[in-house]
């Protein structure tokens, strides 16, 4: 199939950038889109032009590298699925597509498709972990732990950090991606200990970040490729209202 | 600080929010008085209590301050989060109610400064006032004023309009506001987002009911 | 030149405690006054990072990615092995090292591997501490499964995403150090070169992925964490960007390189559909548990699955190994589906694929549970294929996964260049020929969480701190020979782009160098390899400038080395006249087509040392002593 491509490019942090035409032609549906525009430069390169820049690693739905809007939606039209994973049997011969980065102040355009979602780091470095030490830890079995609470856990953790939601949500907030971590921490009794601490500094430190803030539009959970359910962004705001009322001082 | 935290903001905002769905209610069933004829007694009844009525203005007013300048607030900070949009955006779940919070939340608030001149100090159109016109029974006619204004048709479009917009505000205010209290959970989100939609679409009812009837003259008094 | 791995004396079980007493300590006070750089942060990264973090060392940690939370490691579906013994199963320490030992056909060190199967007990209670929620039964325990090539179940699992929640939770263990300023982070850094300063590493240089500044970092140690090397074949189950770059540029600095020859082929991957495939997709060898492997009887049976009656289908794994059937080791069943494919019995357009049928387990067991267990793997197979693996089996064949050789380390894991310690998937030491399933993970995070922290201080309580800084002399000229590399590569500007050699350098190991090796095959890597390189540096077209995102030229430096460890691999795999694990040779096999190890005259380590350019590597030998296992012929029947 041949496909027409609108492609946002941008040469550097401070430039200006713009969307640009490109064609794909001979595009087969057992592509992935990524590798579709492995074609698009490999054509590039060869008639001496740079190609697209855009972040990708795993290419198996994982490593959340990976990071497109795709006609108006993060990662594209498959639902639960990454854009590398995202395959051309889903367009179809004479479609126009357009592509575009993660648009949020929090993360400022690198080059043409990469952003930098740092922030997302930071967040995480505020709190998001248990503060245990390597080695003087007990059994692991020492501490049980309902079939439910692992399960909501992992449904949680399952968050491969691609920002998406922050993509996708009209406010650029990073809620669900914080809330994701959130939820997966106090849903084990390890996590229980500092979630009140940790549910304050890491909704500080999104805002520092420039994030914006949560005006239940439910555009993340939509966007997201691993499911993360906007029902984690109530048990935040539980878990900050509990925290409140626990900690007064 | 609550006020301080972006979560805390939203706690604010919904709990003033779910206190002006309350006082939205209680006021509709009050209008609905006027259907059996009760509204001058109705009135009549509650400004008995002068103390009362300024107590609850004061606070009312706070809560509609509090809601009205942390609204414009978050809405500043995110606007200031998403500074350059997207060439082609498909919103996947949000809505029209949604997007435009601020603008029906400021165009109800600025109705309401209208109707708080119209019927509470009734400085809009003095000759109709029901503080000084009053009813057989000696109690100021507010149902007459009411009636009066509605029949004109630009007074009774600027209700009706209020009322979509307060609608509007509410059939994404209202499920909302118990997200961000944390009452929602993966099993009834569902159900309190169709019950605020539901809740919406009532209270457009019961609102919009009454200057619509009484403009195309099914109400008369 | 005889290589001595270092390895503690005295009985097995006891040599680890034994080598920890007797290891020098660096003082609380001392330790942030020293700079440890640590190269990749997947599992091993990570956790070596955030630990040497929070014992109080000055961490630098470097990864090419945007954060270190997407090290490869996370792409890690199955599990990980510990003998904890829960299910009462039979399992102990000295089962899962001899397990872990016969895996790797006896190619392995016995003292690294028996540490390796101790450790693995703390990992699981540290990443239990840390908040990884693995599975766990109706009761609140943990629940474990059997993975590939062994009998006990005691792999721990995080439903499909093992890697991925073991990944996140030292990443939030490092993540919580760079809070506490003990961790410096560089994303998006690539590591260039190894500054070595009279015979030790002090540093290295980066290329900032951004900007491009070529930049220099002094430290007390370095710890190179850097993966594998699998991406040599081009189409691999690693990640688009994992390269061997930061090994191999050791190597050219002296470090040896320990038996390149070893790479596991996994046998569960999506085959591949077209030219212009980037990279395969490994399907979870757990997926064997329930899944039954088979292809037509028939030559060239192309009918429809569901058209071929069960007298026709030939399990070959349960007909060849009946005691492990559908679990037995990767690299049999690997070069088992390639035998079968290679008679014409091959499924699919392509003919390079087998069958994994799910139709007896869902009628055993229930679609439900089976949607339970690998529901997430079936959606990803129907996302790639467009094929429902519920109705009809999956398709799969066997992709270069994992890459047993690495640089050659002691058992501090220091390598041969003092100072320099290799951890992970990047060093070769504990899985021998081969690696049995669940075993990656878990040596990642038994080097980094607990094997570094101690046997690193051994090694800097006896160097000053802070002896090197970034201005000596070698810093500045390992930064110009960067710089000069980066010129060359951008002025070539010939006709073909770096994907172009990529693949062709792909097709020439993955067709010779790649599950069944001859001399002849080989022999002709060695003349093809060179040939290519040398067309490489005529003729590849690396667009774009220096001094800003280039991917193309992040690309080309990968792929130059990959066309020199490609031949390396070959060399190495050349001189090894017998089959062991991932390296078999046809020349070398019993009558029923086993791999026929050679005791006698390999059981070493080869470990090759880089002598320029233009000169062979020299080998160099460890000799493996096996005091406390019977060199058995492994056999899986």
């Amino acid at each position: 199939m041949n496909l027409t491509l609108y492609i946002w490019r941008q040469k550097g942090p401070d430039k200006k950038g713009g969307l640009q035409q490109f064609k794909a032609e001979n595009i087969s549906p057992e592509m992935s889109f990524l590798e579709m525009l492995d074609v698009v430069n490999e054509q590039l390169i060869k008639i001496g032009q740079e190609p697209i820049a855009f972040d990708h690693d795993c290419r198996e739905g994982i490593c959340g590298m990976c990071s497109q809007v795709i006609n108006g939606v993060p990662h594209g039209p498959q639902e639960r699925t990454t854009v590398c994973q995202l395959h051309m049997r889903h367009f179809k011969h004479g479609d126009s597509i357009y592509i575009e980065p993660w648009r949020a102040r929090a993360f400022p355009v690198i080059k043409d498709l990469i952003v930098d979602r740092s922030a997302l780091d930071r967040i995480i470095q505020a709190g998001g972990y248990i503060s245990v030490h390597t080695g003087g830890v007990p059994d692991a079995n020492a501490v049980l732990i309902s079939k439910k609470s692992a399960d909501t856990a992992m449904d949680a953790s399952e968050c491969i950090g691609c920002g998406a939601c922050v993509a996708a949500c009209p406010n650029g907030s990073a809620m669900l991606f914080t809330a994701a971590k959130i939820t997966h921490l106090a849903m084990l009794p390890q996590g229980k200990i500092e979630a009140a601490r940790r549910v304050c500094v890491m909704t500080e430190a999104m805002m520092r970040e420039g994030f914006g803030n949560c005006t239940n539009h439910y555009e993340c959970q939509a966007a997201c490729p691993k499911d993360i359910r906007v029902s984690f962004i109530a048990r935040l705001n539980r878990e900050f209202i509990k925290a409140q009322l626990k900690d007064t001082g | 600080m609550l006020i301080k935290n972006t979560v805390g903001k939203k706690i604010i905002m919904a709990i003033t929010g779910q206190m002006l769905v309350l006082f939205i209610v209680i006021h509709m069933i009050g209008n609905s008085a006027i259907y059996v004829g009760g509204l001058n007694a109705y009135a009549d009844r509650v400004h008995a209590l002068p103390l009362l009525v300024w107590i609850f203005r004061l606070v009312m007013l706070m809560i509609f301050s509090l809601h009205i300048m942390i609204g414009i607030e978050l809405y500043l900070e995110n606007r200031k989060a998403k500074p350059e949009g997207y060439a082609v955006k498909q919103d996947l779940r949000a809505t029209f109610a949604s997007k435009n919070m601020l603008w029906t939340g400021l165009l109800t608030g600025a109705f309401l400064v209208y109707h708080l001149l119209h019927f509470t100090f009734q400085v809009i159109n003095p000759e109709i006032a029901a503080l000084r016109i009053h009813d057989a029974a000696g109690r100021p006619d507010v149902s007459g004023m009411v009636l009066q204004s509605f029949q004109n048709p630009a007074v009774s479009s600027v209700y009706i309009f209020a009322v979509i917009m307060l609608s509007l505000h509410l059939s994404h205010g209202i499920q909302s506001s118990f997200q961000t209290l944390g009452i929602s959970n993966e099993r009834t989100l569902p159900g309190i987002i169709k019950t605020g939609s539901v809740a919406a679409l009532v209270l457009f009812l019961g609102y919009v009911s009454i200057p619509l009837l009484i403009f195309i003259g099914v109400m008369k008094g | 030149m005889l290589l001595d791995g270092k390895c503690p004396s005295g009985p097995l079980s006891e040599k680890w405690d034994r080598h920890r007493r007797e290891l020098k300590l660096v003082s609380p006070a001392n330790k942030r006054k020293y700079t440890i750089i640590v190269v990749g942060t997947g599992l091993a990264g990570a956790s070596a990072a955030a630990t040497l973090g929070e014992l109080g060392y000055n961490v630098e940690a470097f990864c090419y990615q945007d954060s270190p939370r997407r090290g490869h490691s996370i792409a890690a579906q199955g599990g990980i092995n510990a003998a904890k013994n829960y299910p009462n199963d039979g399992d102990s320490i000295f089962r899962l090292f001899h397990d872990t030992i016969k895996g790797g056909d006896f190619r392995a060190r016995e003292a690294n591997v028996y540490r390796l199967a101790m450790l693995s007990n703390n990992i699981i209670d540290q990443c239990v501490a840390q908040g990884v929620p693995f599975a766990r039964d109706y009761a609140g325990y943990l629940d474990n499964r059997s993975f590939g090539g062994a009998q006990v179940s005691r792999t721990f699992y995080a439903r499909g995403q093992t890697g991925q929640q073991l990944l996140l939770g030292a990443y939030a263990a490092l993540m919580r150090q760079v809070k506490t300023g003990t961790v410096r982070l560089h994303p998006r850094s690539e590591m260039l070169d190894v500054v070595v300063i009279d015979g030790e590493a002090k540093g290295i240089t980066v290329r900032d992925m951004v900007n491009g500044h070529v930049g220099s970092y002094a430290g007390d140690a370095v710890c190179l964490c850097t993966g594998g090397y699998a991406n040599v074949f081009y189409l691999s189950t690693n990640a688009m960007g994992s390269n061997v770059t930061a090994a191999y540029r050791a190597y050219k600095k002296g470090a040896f390189f320990a038996n390149p020859c070893y790479t596991q082929i996994h046998p569960t991957c999506i085959p591949v559909s077209g030219g212009h495939q980037s990279k395969l997709t490994l399907m979870s060898e757990s997926l064997r548990n329930d899944g039954r492997v088979w292809v037509p009887k028939r030559k060239g049976d192309k009918r429809a699955s569901h058209e071929i009656s069960n007298e026709e289908r030939d399990y070959f794994l349960e007909r060849k190994y009946p005691g492990f059937g559908n679990l037995a080791p990767r690299d049999i069943a690997s070069r088992s589906a390639k035998e079968a494919c290679d008679e014409g019995r091959g499924i699919g357009t392509s003919g390079f694929g087998v069958y994994l049928d799910f139709e007896d387990a869902i009628k055993r067991l229930g679609e439900n549970v089976i949607r339970e267990r690998y529901g997430n793997l079936f959606e990803m197979y129907e996302r790639i294929t467009g094929e429902d693996a519920y109705r009809q089996p999956m398709r799969i064949y066997p992709a270069p996964h994992y890459t047993m050789g690495g640089l050659w380390v002691d058992y501090n894991l220091e390598s041969n260049v003092r100072g320099l310690f290799v951890l992970g998937e990047a060093n070769f030491s504990d899985h021998g020929a081969n690696r049995l399933g669940a075993s990656a993970l878990m040596q990642g995070l038994a080097d980094g969480y607990f094997v570094i922290p101690y046997t690193i201080a051994g090694y800097l309580a006896r160097t000053q701190p802070g002896s090197a800084a970034a201005v000596h002399p070698e810093f500045k000229k390992s930064k110009e020979d960067i710089n000069s590399l980066t010129k060359k590569l951008l002025s070539i500007n010939g006709k073909k782009t770096v994907s172009d050699f990529h693949r062709e350098l792909g097709r020439i190991m993955w067709d010779n160098v790649g599950m069944a090796r001859s001399e002849e095959g080989l022999k002709r890597a060695l003349e093809l390899i060179p040939e290519l390189r040398a067309e490489f540096w005529q003729n590849v077209r690396v667009p774009g400038g220096g001094d800003d995102v280039n991917q193309e030229l992040e690309k080309a430096g990968r792929v130059a080395d990959f066309l020199e460890v490609g031949e390396l691999m070959a060399r190495d795999a050349l001189h090894r006249r017998e089959s062991c694990g991932g390296h078999f040779r046809v020349e070398h096999q019993m009558p029923d087509g086993e791999a026929r190890r050679d005791d006698e005259n390999f059981c070493y380590v080869a470990a090759w040392e880089f002598r320029g350019g233009n000169k062979e590597p020299e080998m160099h030998k460890e000799p493996l002593v096996f005091e406390n296992v019977e060199l058995a012929v492994r056999s899986y029947k």
